[in-house]
């Protein structure tokens, strides 16, 4: 398959190639990238529709294996050998790239107006002056249940926390179901899936981590401490064992059936189409009371951005604006359901788990995970250290109050926020 | 006069011998090249520190930060401590199963003794990460053999789920590199009991030395070096441990770093993880001061305890 498929490329490059001599303006643009998983969806739906625009420009996705990325792409880039386009990692990893001067500025690229300030913030300067990669893609973090058990037990669809507490205690009382699957083995099931899903809503989204970043507000403050104790109330719901429970072990207890909700996140769906013999929806983190504004984690997840040093940046700008156009969005979207579209206007969407979760867009204020921008650049990290200590609490092993003092005391070792 | 001459003579008698050198020259450079010179490329980039994209010295900042900055001596000193009750569960469980199965195998009654030495020995060829794999399965909660047989005897309320346990899973880790490795010593006390004569074995029987008594007072005292080399074997290992850890618990050897040892903590200090950006210096510090432990132990044992073992020459 793989040699095939590498033939198949070899040919087209070569094909690609004499064309190019023959028609001698054609410009071939080559794109970096650790999606492999993504290759047919550029081959076959992405670059021939944007080719089919803009003749005379070629389009390579070149992918290279997620693991070796970063190190791959920093040695090509030092060596002038990298593509004029570069698929960005979210935050520090790209930040990084383009204070050495690997990537372009961007800020004023067209079609770079399509996108919220929120999802520009991956690929922006500290100051959010400057932007250097367009977004592509984001996740939706939320709970998708299995809906014939929901039919089953005659369950409601919770929009409140007490509503999802009775409900968990009626699938526990019932006893067919394992209430939710989530383990604390792998820790970041607990501070991912838990804690970043469930926080906004207590947080309030932006504001709550934009005060964190500024110093304003403190992790040991009452909106950051509350999701902790929800956290800490989850662990009667677990399944047996859940201490030992990892990620896949998680995924296979809902896919299988056994379980009847999965704190999520949204790129999941295309795994769970595959494997799932149930009807499956969907649900955003349950708020406080009816009718409160409710916040998702919508995390900023993949970005592309410009070579500083390639030779047709006029080709390659070309193509961003049309990664930022919506009919990129359309494509994507609708080829990896689960991976949407950071664009405003709105994308149609086929699959209707990958539908629901982007309807909460409308209704919810959107945000990122609060620990990945500027957070977690010291030691002790941040993110690691939430990972940790997620885990510790819904193990009992720590109180939502201890673990917040001790992410507090870690981040106020080296973290100064600017006055 | 005469001395001169007795040494002119004394060169002519013994001309330089190349060859020696020449027989010595391969495992040299390769050992040169792959282990002294890292080693000390090692111990400089700790001496250095990454400031505003250049390598700046700064003599043994990076230790005074290892040990007096807590966001690093706290997790130091918790692996160091893990390591250690890594080392003893190995020394207390490892070595004298290791000695017990050799003793069994030595056995001239004991038939099938072949097909034991290989099956116990299997696990010890076996890559980490099948072994890792392969026990995390067994002990899951959800899918494992291991509450399934329990319940099987009626025990199931015994079953935790052991590597999810801040209390149990460093235990539970020890064993299965027990489990894995107890071969070694296995194979090592095997020939060691194989090459003591016959002729001390029948002078004891004559004198009316026989069974246990035999086994206490003739095999072990000769045995005792081979059980020194183990030990020292079980302590390097032990120390540069690092492969079922990363296999079984992640790198952040969870939960709670109840599990971290130098070989994990070195290795999110080195390479980073997720979010954490690595620092090779502060990596390299952690590595020099593991080669310091390793070699303290070693010499420790070269200068302490070899130099006070009996040996027998027959």
């Amino acid at each position: 398959m793989t040699t095939k498929l590498l033939t198949a490329l070899l040919l087209g490059t070569s094909i690609l190639g004499t064309t190019g001599m023959a028609l001698a303006e054609d410009v071939t643009l080559n794109i970096e990238s650790w999606r492999g998983d993504d290759l047919t969806i550029w081959k076959d739906k992405l670059i021939p529709a944007f080719e089919a625009k803009n003749p005379g420009i070629k389009v390579v996705f070149a992918p290279s294996a997620p693991t070796e990325y970063d190190a791959a792409l920093g040695a090509k880039l030092a060596a002038g050998s990298a593509g004029d386009l570069i698929t960005c990692r979210p935050f520090d990893k790209s930040l990084e790239l383009f204070k050495k001067g690997n990537l372009a500025d961007l800020s004023s690229l067209p079609g770079m107006e399509n996108f919220s300030p929120v999802a520009k913030s991956a690929w922006q300067t500290d100051d959010g002056k400057s932007s250097f990669c367009v977004p592509m893609a984001s996740v939706i973090h939320g709970f998708i249940y299995n809906k014939d058990a929901f039919d089953k037990l005659g369950l409601k669809v919770p929009t409140t926390r007490d509503e999802f507490f009775a409900v968990l205690d009626k699938i526990k009382a019932d006893g067919t179901y394992i209430p939710m699957a989530m383990g604390t083995k792998d820790l970041w099931e607990a501070a991912t899936m838990g804690y970043q899903n469930i926080g906004p809503n207590y947080w309030k989204g932006e504001d709550g981590r934009a005060a964190l970043i500024k110093g304003e507000q403190k992790l040991t403050d009452k909106d950051w401490v509350a999701p902790y104790e929800e956290l800490a109330k989850w662990k009667p719901y677990l399944g047996d064992g859940f201490e030992a429970q990892t990620y896949p072990d998680s995924q296979n207890l809902f896919t299988l059936g056994r379980a009847a909700i999965y704190p999520a996140g949204s790129w999941e769906i295309g795994l769970f189409n595959t494997q799932a013999q149930f009807k499956m929806g969907a649900f955003p983190p349950p708020v406080e009371k009816a009718g409160d504004t409710c916040y998702i984690s919508d995390h900023t997840d993949i970005g592309m951005g410009l070579n500083a040093a390639s030779k047709h940046a006029e080709e390659a700008k070309k193509f961003l604006s049309w990664v930022a156009s919506p009919d990129f969005a359309t494509i994507y979207a609708n080829a990896l359901p689960g991976f949407f579209s950071l664009n405003s206007s709105p994308v149609k969407m086929e699959d209707p788990l990958a539908q629901e979760f982007v309807s909460w867009r409308g209704k919810c204020k959107s945000t990122i995970r609060s620990t990945y921008q500027i957070l977690s650049r010291g030691t002790p990290n941040l993110e690691n250290e939430t990972w940790v200590e997620s885990a510790n609490v819904i193990n009992g092993t720590d109180t939502p109050e201890a673990a917040a003092k001790k992410l507090q005391t870690g981040l106020d070792s080296w973290y100064k926020p600017a006055k | 006069m005469a001395t001169e001459l007795m040494a002119a003579e004394t060169r002519a008698k013994r001309p330089i011998r190349w060859h020696v050198g020449v027989f010595l020259a391969p495992a040299v450079l390769v050992y040169t090249a792959f282990m002294i010179l890292p080693l000390f490329g090692t111990l400089q980039l700790s001496l250095f520190r990454n400031i505003e994209q250049s390598q700046v010295f700064v003599g043994l900042g990076n230790f005074r930060t290892l040990f007096g900055d807590p966001n690093w001596s706290v997790n130091f000193w918790n692996a160091l401590r893990n390591n250690v009750w890594f080392f003893i569960i190995h020394m207390l469980v490892q070595n004298p199963i290791g000695v017990l199965l050799a003793a069994l195998l030595s056995s001239p009654r004991l038939r099938f003794a072949a097909f034991y030495r290989t099956a116990i020995f299997v696990p010890t060829i076996l890559s980490f990460v099948i072994v890792g794999f392969a026990w995390k399965l067994i002990l899951s909660p959800l899918w494992g053999v291991a509450p399934h047989l329990l319940d099987f005897v009626g025990l199931k309320s015994l079953f935790t789920p052991w590597l999810g346990k801040e209390q149990y899973a460093l235990t539970a880790l020890s064993l299965v590199s027990v489990w894995q490795f107890v071969g070694i010593p296995m194979m090592l006390i095997y020939a060691a009991l194989l090459s003591i004569p016959d002729e001390v074995i029948e002078a004891a029987e004559c004198d009316g030395v026989t069974g246990m008594a035999q086994f206490w007072k003739i095999k072990l005292p000769l045995i005792l070096p081979s059980i020194g080399i183990i030990s020292i074997l079980t302590f390097v290992g032990n120390f540069n441990a690092f492969d079922l850890i990363y296999t079984a618990q992640g790198a952040l050897a969870g939960p709670n770093y109840s599990t971290d040892i130098l070989g994990t903590f070195l290795y999110r200090a080195f390479f980073g993880f997720q979010l954490q950006v690595g620092d090779p210096n502060m990596g390299a510090a952690i590595a020099t001061i593991m080669f310091l432990i390793i070699l303290a132990g070693v010499c420790v044992y070269l200068f302490l305890v070899q130099t006070r073992l009996r040996r027998y020459q027959f």
